[in-house]
C-alpha cells in the first residue's frame, strides 16, 4: 500500500521547501527538486509538504492511483 | 580550510537610504573563507555572501532557526522580535506553514490575476484623475497589496491606517523602545483576535475563516495564539515587502531609462523584468534571522562549529558574478534567473506567487498607462526598517 511521489520539473521553482522539510525524500542539487525515495510508505507529513510547495509541483499518488496531494 | 579569523566587522554594510550594495560584499565574496560580523546587539556571526554558500545555509537542515531562541541571536534592536513561523524548524514549521501555503500556490494565485489587474488599473485611474505629481507609495504601491491581502485574509482594507502603524513597528529595526514595540505588537494581536472572533461567528470565504475551520477540525494542530499570529504574519508579510518593492522597482527602472523603454515597448515582458529586478534590488539594509549550526558544517571553506550562527546576505548572493555574469547590470534576457530574492529552503517566501503576480501587474499597468513616468523629486527613503525603500516617491508622467 505504498504511495508514489513525483516532482513536475517544469513547474518546480527550486524553492528548496521540500528538500528542507523532508531531506529523506527530496533533494535539490540542481535547479529542480528530485525525488530520492519512491515509492514511499503512507505518511501524512508528505501530503503537507506537497500542499506547501509554492509551485504545487509535488504530486502524491495513492496505491489505487488516486491523487492524494496537492489538495485544493 | 581557514581557521576562524578573529577580526569581527561592524554590520550592516549597506546604507539605509537608497538601494546600493556595499562594495565590501564583493571583497568578501572574492576573498577565501567567510567573514565574521557583529550587529548592534547579540553575538557575532559568520556572514555568507556567495550564492552557493547562502543557498547551502538556507537550504540545509543542519542549520536551524529554532535554535536561535537558546542563543544571544544577532539583531539590530536590543529586544527580540517575535519570529512566528520564521523562528521555527520542521516539523513544527511545516505543520503551520501548510495551513496557509495552499492559499498561495501558483495555481490558486493565478486565478486572481484579472482581479489584481482591475485593482491596479483603478488606482492608476485615480492617479490620472488627480493629476501629477502624486506620491506613488501612498496612491499605488501601498493600496494595491493592501487591498489584495485584506480581501484574501478577511481584514477590512479601510483599517489600513490603523494596522499600518502596528505593521511598521513590527518591521522597524531600532526606532522604538522594547516597551513601544511590545505595545504595538499587543495591539495588532488584539485587533486580529477581535476579527478572528467575528469570523468564527460569521465565517466567510477567506483565509481567516479557513484557518478557524482548520482549528475547529483539530485543536491540536493550531493553537488560538498560533492562529492569530499566522493572520498577523500574513497581513504584515503580505503587503509590506510588495509595497516596498513596487517603488524600488520603479526607481531602478527610471534610473535605467533604456530598460524602462524596453518594458514600455513590450509590456508582456513584465514577468522577466520582475525576475531580474527581484535579483537586482538588494532589499535589506543588512541581514537578520541568523541560522544556527546544529552540527559542524563546512561553508565557504570555513568550518562552522555546532552552536555558531550564520547570517546570509541575499543581496550579495544575487550579485555573485560566479552565478550571474555581469551581476551589477540590469538585463532582462538572462538565462540564469534562479535568484534568491524570495529566500530558499523551508522558509522560502510563502507568498512568492502572489508577490510575483502583484509586481508583474503593477509594472505592466504603469508601463501601459504611464509610459512617460518620471520621478518628480528624489525619493524620501525609509530608515531603520528591515527592508529598504522609499517612504515617499513623487512621480509625474
Amino acid at each position: 500500500m505504498s504511495w508514489t511521489i513525483a516532482v513536475d520539473g517544469k513547474a518546480c521553482l527550486g524553492s528548496g521547501m521540500c528538500a528542507g522539510a523532508r531531506p529523506d525524500v527530496f533533494a535539490l542539487d540542481g535547479a529542480h527538486a528530485r525525488v530520492l525515495a519512491d515509492p514511499v510508505e503512507p505518511d501524512e507529513g508528505l501530503l503537507d509538504v506537497a500542499d506547501s510547495c509554492p509551485a504545487a509541483a509535488i504530486v502524491v499518488t495513492g496505491a489505487d492511483g488516486t491523487e492524494l496531494a496537492p489538495r485544493d | 580550510m581557514t581557521t576562524a579569523d578573529e577580526r569581527v566587522e561592524t554590520y550592516p554594510f549597506n546604507k539605509p537610504e537608497g538601494l546600493e550594495l556595499s562594495p565590501r560584499y564583493r571583497e568578501a565574496r572574492e576573498a577565501p573563507g567567510m567573514i565574521k560580523v557583529r550587529l548592534p546587539f547579540g553575538e557575532p556571526a559568520w556572514l555568507a555572501t556567495r550564492y552557493e554558500d547562502v543557498r547551502l545555509v538556507l537550504g540545509d537542515r543542519r542549520f536551524s532557526r529554532a535554535a536561535a531562541a537558546a542563543h544571544d541571536e544577532p539583531r539590530s534592536q536590543p529586544y527580540r522580535r517575535p519570529g512566528g513561523i520564521l523562528a521555527m524548524d520542521p516539523p513544527d514549521h511545516t505543520r503551520l506553514r501548510v495551513l496557509v501555503a495552499s492559499a498561495f500556490t501558483v495555481r490558486r494565485v493565478e486565478k486572481l490575476r484579472p482581479w489584481v489587474r482591475e485593482i491596479a488599473g483603478r488606482l492608476v485611474d485615480d492617479m490620472v484623475a488627480a493629476g501629477g505629481p502624486v506620491d506613488l507609495v501612498d496612491s499605488f504601491a501601498l493600496p494595491l497589496p493592501v487591498q489584495v491581502i485584506c480581501e484574501l485574509l478577511g481584514v477590512p482594507a479601510e483599517d489600513r491606517d490603523r494596522f499600518r502603524v502596528w505593521s511598521d513597528a513590527l518591521l522597524s529595526t531600532s526606532s522604538l523602545t522594547e516597551q513601544e514595540f511590545g505595545q504595538n505588537h499587543a495591539e495588532l494581536r488584539a485587533y486580529m483576535g477581535e476579527l478572528v472572533e467575528q469570523r468564527r461567528a460569521e465565517p466567510r470565504d477567506d483565509l481567516m475563516s479557513a484557518l478557524i475551520a482548520a482549528r475547529a477540525d483539530n485543536v491540536d494542530r493550531l493553537t488560538e495564539l498560533e492562529l492569530v499570529d499566522l493572520c498577523v504574519g500574513v497581513l504584515v508579510a503580505g503587503h509590506e515587502t510588495t509595497a516596498t518593492q513596487i517603488p524600488n522597482f520603479v526607481h531602478v527602472l527610471l534610473s535605467h531609462p533604456e530598460r524602462f523603454a524596453e518594458l514600455v515597448a513590450e509590456p508582456a515582458r513584465a514577468p522577466e523584468v520582475v525576475e531580474e529586478l527581484l535579483r537586482f534590488v538588494p532589499l535589506g539594509a543588512g541581514a537578520a534571522f541568523s541560522r544556527y549550526a546544529t552540527e559542524d558544517v563546512e561553508v565557504g571553506g570555513v568550518l562552522v562549529r555546532a552552536g555558531e550562527p550564520v547570517l546570509v546576505s541575499v543581496g550579495s548572493a544575487n550579485h555573485d558574478g560566479d552565478r550571474f555574469p555581469d551581476p551589477d547590470e540590469l538585463k532582462f534576457d538572462r538565462t540564469e534567473t534562479s535568484h534568491l530574492g524570495f529566500g530558499h529552503g523551508v522558509h522560502h517566501c510563502l507568498g512568492a506567487p502572489l508577490a510575483r503576480l502583484e509586481l508583474q501587474e503593477a509594472l505592466l499597468v504603469l508601463a501601459v498607462r504611464l509610459p512617460g513616468l518620471r520621478e518628480a523629486a528624489e525619493p524620501e527613503w525609509k530608515t531603520q526598517m528591515l527592508v529598504r525603500g522609499p517612504r515617499r516617491m513623487m512621480v509625474d508622467w
